[in-house]
């Protein structure tokens, strides 16, 4: 496959089987490997549609400023599009995410700022719009709320998933900005909508959770509840089992919270065999292990990488 | 029916600091009015009058109950709750 330049690279990722782990031939699981994406996760999508609809409105100009909250992989790949097309980053990062993932940031150009660990994406979400506040010139293009980001998903994830697995049955993938979900969801709603869209959303240490009222709970903007047919919380240590099993059964090395989206696939597979239903279920590989070597997930027991893990976004 | 709740930090002041807690109904709803029973305030911080607070999510067996029958769905013995604030990803 050829290619004028990198970022007409991303997407047309590979959509592989894994005939160890899918129940039987008629419930079959399907990883869609989007860690074969440029910076190496699903974010560049969302990235490169989002900087692509901001030049359109005409908001961006050479040396331009961009503002993100971001738990890493939207920074880093908003930091390879970034450079390309010659803008400046800022990130906005809870301090509680993994080392690689500063290192990455500052290879591709981008300026940190920390927000406190307690909190997590909340906090982050909070100082990015008080910083934007203070430099209104900066662009944010708040991957929460940004149609792009769904809309990226819409037009290209929904429809390779569908031409690479038209007998496609359920969709899963995580939440978090919400936008994989949406789009695609929005995509199979129009043009196969017996397809069920299934969310995995990663269950944190209490730390993450450290709000201090309910009233500072966070929705995404482009959240639909309708666009979901269910959705599961899943844990820590289910997560980092999957992790591994997806690693020793079928050689997939991806990182923590494709793990999580594996439990719920799994989960369902094993409902649909049960039921004695046919199933093809297409699940989002977010992104590759390479980030998370330092949190010893890869490593020990699953309860001491649990512990490891305890007060980080890991996903 | 017996079930186990999880509380979550920020209500744990209703709860004597509890993070486990058990509860009994046949409905979240019953449920719900018991934990308020023994922990009274509970109650309102998790439900107002159409429903499920805006940032309160609650999973049974770690599937969200809005996909479920919300209030309405029925609980079983041995089944387990987590009460959680809504937060952002991402």
């Amino acid at each position: 496959m050829r290619f004028d330049s990198l970022l007409d690279s991303v997407g047309h990722t590979p959509l592989v089987g894994l005939p160890r782990l899918s129940p039987s031939p008629d419930v079959r699981l399907w990883a869609k490997l989007e860690d074969r994406n440029p910076t190496g996760s699903v974010k560049d999508r969302a990235a490169l549609a989002m900087v692509e609809a901001a030049e359109k409105q005409g908001l961006l100009h050479p040396g331009s400023t961009l503002l993100e909250p971001t738990s890493g992989n939207t920074g880093i790949s908003l930091a390879m599009v970034a450079k390309q097309r010659g803008y400046n980053l800022v990130c906005v990062m809870p301090e509680n995410t993994s080392a690689e993932r500063t290192q990455l940031l500052r290879m591709w150009g981008a300026e940190i700022i920390y927000s406190p660990a307690a909190g997590g994406s909340n906090e982050a979400v909070r100082v990015a719009k008080h910083i934007h506040e203070q430099n209104p010139e900066w662009v944010m293009l708040y991957q929460y709320g940004n149609p792009a980001n769904a809309q990226a998903h819409y037009d290209s994830t929904g429809p390779e998933l569908l031409a690479d697995l038209p007998t496609i049955t359920h969709f899963v993938a995580g939440l978090g900005t919400t936008g994989t979900l949406m789009g695609v969801g929005r995509f199979f709603r129009e043009h196969k909508p017996d397809v069920a869209i299934v969310a995995a959303e990663p269950r944190y240490g209490e730390l993450v959770y450290g709000l201090r009222n309910l009233d500072e709970g966070f929705i995404p903007e482009l959240y639909d509840e309708s666009m979901l047919t269910t959705r599961f919380s899943v844990g820590p240590l289910d997560a980092l089992k999957r992790t591994r099993e997806l690693l020793e059964k079928e050689g997939i090395f991806a990182g923590i919270s494709t793990g999580a989206i594996l439990h719920a696939a799994l989960g369902i597979a094993a409902k649909a065999e049960k039921e004695g239903r046919k199933a093809d279920i297409a699940f989002i590989v977010c992104d590759g292990g390479w980030k998370y070597l330092s949190t010893g997930a890869y490593e020990g027991t699953l309860e001491e990488a649990e512990s490891a893990l305890e007060g980080q976004l890991w996903a | 029916m017996a079930v186990e709740v999880r509380i979550p930090t920020i209500l744990r002041p209703y709860t004597g600091g509890e993070k486990l807690v058990t509860a009994e109904g046949t409905t979240l709803a019953e449920v719900i009015a018991d934990l308020d029973a023994h922990h009274p305030g509970l109650s309102e911080r998790l439900i107002d009058d159409s429903g499920l607070r805006r940032f309160v999510n609650v999973y049974l067996n770690d599937e969200d109950v809005r996909f479920l029958d919300g209030l309405a769905t029925g609980i079983a013995d041995q089944d387990s709750i987590t009460i959680l604030p809504a937060v952002a990803g991402g």
